[in-house]
C-alpha cells in the first residue's frame, strides 16, 4: 500500500525525534577517546589515557564507589518505607490516605533549588550538613515519590477479594500483607527500587547545597568538571555511563520479547 | 477482630514514610517561607524589594518564556512520536518506545554536558560547520537562550512523550475509522476525530514539562552561562554570591507560589490525580 503524506509525516518525523533524544548521547563516545588534554574531537589519532585518568584517579573512583554505596542505602530505605507506605495507603483507600498521597509526592513539584534551601537550613540544625546520613536522608525523601507511586501502580491490579479471604482464613494483617500484598506488587517494588537508586545516583542539587568538601559524588564531580570546562575525563565518565545505560536497556528489551 | 484496629495496622505502615517526609521535607520547605518574613528583619520588605528590583521582574519573564516555549517544543516533537507508536504497529514499535526511555536513565547533567560539547564556540556542530567551510566565524548556539531551549527540550521531551503514549493507547481506531468510511479524509479524521480524544494526554504532558521547566536548574545553569538567569538560578546567586538568604527565601516563595498556581490552574482541565499522582 502506497504511504500518504500524513503517514510518512508521523513515521519519519517520529524517527528524527528520536535521532534528536538519542544522538546527543553518543557524542559523548568519541571526545572520551581525544588524544587533547582538552574537550574536543580526536586530533592525530585515538587516546584511552582519560580511561586511564578515570580508572586511577583515588578522587574519581572514591566519588563514584560513594553515590554507589549512597544510592544503595537510599534505594533499600526508600523502597522499604515507599512500599509500607503504599500498601497501607492501598488498604485504607480512603480520603485522609489520599491526602497523605499528595503530601508524599510534594519532592515531584517542589522545584530543586528550593527544597535544598530547606534542606541546608534544616541540616544545619541537625549537624547534617556534609554528612554522608544527611545525603542519605534528603535522597530518601526525594525517592519516596517514585517507589510509592510505583507499587501503588502494580496494586490497582491486585483483586481486594484476595486479601479478604486471607484475613477471613485468619492470617493476620501483616501475615496477610507480607504473603499476600507483598509478591503481588514485586514487580512495583523492584521498578521503585531501581527509580530510587536512580534518582539518589544523579541527584546533584541537594548535594551541591548540603555538602562541603568531606561528603564527594560523582554528580558533584562532574558538576565541578563542567565549570573547569578543561578536563576530558568527565567524557570518559560519561561515556561509562551511557554505555552502561544502553547495555541495560538493550537486555530490558530482549528480556521482554 | 474489630474495623478500628485494622484501620490502626494499615495506618502503622503508612505513618513511617508519612512522618519523615512531613518533619524533615515539609517542615523545612515550610521553613523557607519563615526566613522570606523574618531575616534580616521581620516584615515584608523582601517582598518590597523583590517586586522593585528589575533584575527579578526580566528572570521571572525569562522563566516563563523559557518554560513556555519548552513545552510547546515537547507537545509538538512528542506528539509525532507518541502518535507513531501508539499507531502504526511495527517490529520496531518496541525499540522506538525503548529509545524514548532510554534518555531518562541518562542523568541530566550527562545529558546538558553532550550539549555542551555539540554547541559550544568550538564544539562539534560549529567545527563541523567550519570544518565543510560553510561558516568563516562560529554561531553562537549556547550561553543564550537558544541554547538553553534546545538542551531543555530534549530533556523534557520524555516527560511529555509518556503521558501522551499512556492516553493514546487507550484510544479504539474505531472512530478514525468510522470518519474515514463516512468520506473524511486522513488529515481531517485525525483532525476532527482523532486528536481531540487526545487532548488529556496532551495537557498532562503540558503540566508535568511545564511545571518541571519552572524550577529546572541544572540545564539552565550550564547552557545559559550567567546570561540566561531563570529564578533557581537567580536564588542560587543570591545565596551563595550575596549570602542573601532573605531575598532568596522571598524569591523560592513566589517561585512556590507560582507554581502552585499553575497547578491550580491546571487543574480545571487536567485531572491532577492521572497526571501526578496515578502516574505510570
Amino acid at each position: 500500500m502506497p504511504r500518504s503524506a500524513f503517514q510518512i509525516f508521523f513515521q519519519t518525523g517520529a524517527w528524527l525525534v528520536i535521532a534528536f533524544l538519542v544522538l546527543p548521547l553518543l557524542v559523548v563516545l568519541p571526545i572520551s577517546f581525544t588524544d587533547t588534554s582538552y574537550i574536543g574531537l580526536p586530533k592525530d589519532g585515538l587516546s584511552l589515557q582519560h580511561y586511564a585518568n578515570y580508572f586511577t584517579d583515588a578522587e574519581w573512583l572514591g566519588a563514584t564507589w560513594t553515590s554507589i554505596w549512597i544510592g544503595l542505602v537510599v534505594a533499600t530505605c526508600a523502597t522499604v518505607l515507599g512500599t509500607a507506605f503504599a500498601i497501607g495507603c492501598w488498604f485504607l483507600s480512603d480520603r485522609a490516605s489520599s491526602i497523605a498521597r499528595w503530601v508524599l509526592i510534594t519532592p515531584i513539584l517542589v522545584p530543586p533549588v528550593v527544597q535544598s534551601l530547606g534542606f541546608y537550613r534544616f541540616w544545619v540544625v541537625l549537624g547534617l550538613i556534609d554528612t554522608h546520613v544527611g545525603v542519605i536522608l534528603a535522597h530518601t525523601l526525594l525517592a519516596l515519590p517514585y517507589v510509592s507511586i510505583s507499587v501503588f501502580a502494580a496494586l490497582t491490579n491486585l483483586d481486594r477479594n484476595i486479601p479478604r479471604a486471607a484475613r477471613s482464613l485468619g492470617a493476620s494483617v501483616m501475615q496477610t500483607v507480607w504473603a499476600v500484598v507483598v509478591p503481588a506488587a514485586k514487580p512495583g517494588i523492584a521498578t521503585g527500587f531501581i527509580f530510587a537508586f536512580i534518582v539518589s545516583f544523579d541527584e546533584i542539587v541537594g548535594v551541591l547545597f548540603i555538602t562541603v568538601r568531606r561528603v564527594n559524588t560523582l554528580p558533584k564531580m562532574i558538576w565541578e568538571g563542567i565549570q573547569d570546562n578543561i578536563d576530558p575525563t568527565i567524557a570518559a565518565v560519561a561515556t561509562v555511563l551511557v554505555v552502561i545505560t544502553l547495555a541495560a536497556t538493550a537486555i530490558g528489551v530482549m528480556r521482554r520479547k | 477482630m474489630p474495623r478500628i484496629n485494622e484501620k490502626v495496622s494499615y495506618w502503622m505502615l503508612v505513618v513511617p514514610a508519612l512522618a519523615i517526609m512531613v518533619i524533615f521535607y515539609i517542615v523545612p520547605v515550610l521553613g523557607i517561607w519563615k526566613i522570606a518574613f523574618t531575616e534580616p528583619a521581620t516584615g515584608i520588605e523582601n517582598f518590597v524589594a523583590m517586586a522593585g528590583s528589575n533584575a527579578v521582574k526580566t528572570s521571572f519573564v525569562i522563566t516563563f518564556r523559557v518554560a513556555a516555549i519548552t513545552t510547546v517544543g515537547c507537545l509538538f516533537l512528542g506528539y509525532i512520536v507518541a502518535y507513531a507508536i501508539s499507531n502504526y504497529a511495527s517490529k520496531l514499535t518496541p525499540l522506538m518506545l525503548a529509545l524514548v526511555i532510554l534518555p531518562f536513565w541518562v542523568s541530566v547533567l550527562i545529558r546538558s554536558f553532550s550539549w555542551i560539547v555539540l554547541l559550544g564556540r568550538s564544539g562539534i556542530v560549529n567545527d563541523t560547520l567550519r570544518g565543510a567551510g560553510l561558516i568563516d566565524a562560529p554561531f553562537r548556539l549556547m550561553h543564550n537562550e537558544l541554547g538553553v531551549l534546545i538542551a531543555m527540550i530534549h530533556v523534557m521531551l520524555p516527560f511529555a512523550i509518556l503521558p501522551m503514549l499512556t492516553n493514546m493507547r487507550g484510544i479504539s481506531g474505531a472512530y478514525v475509522l468510522a470518519a474515514r468510511s463516512l468520506g473524511a479524509g486522513e488529515w481531517t479524521a485525525f483532525r476532527q476525530v482523532y486528536f481531540p480524544q487526545t487532548m488529556p494526554g496532551v495537557m498532562s504532558g503540558a503540566l508535568l514539562v511545564f511545571v518541571l521547566s519552572l524550577g529546572f536548574f541544572v540545564t539552565p545553569a550550564l547552557l545559559g552561562g550567567g546570561r540566561v538567569l531563570m529564578i533557581s538560578e537567580y536564588i542560587t546567586y543570591q545565596i551563595q554570591e550575596f549570602l542573601n538568604w532573605g531575598l532568596g527565601s522571598a524569591l523560592s516563595v513566589a517561585l512556590l507560589v507560582a507554581t502552585a498556581l499553575v497547578l491550580l490552574i491546571a487543574a480545571r482541565f487536567v485531572n491532577l490525580r492521572s497526571a501526578l499522582l496515578e502516574r505510570k
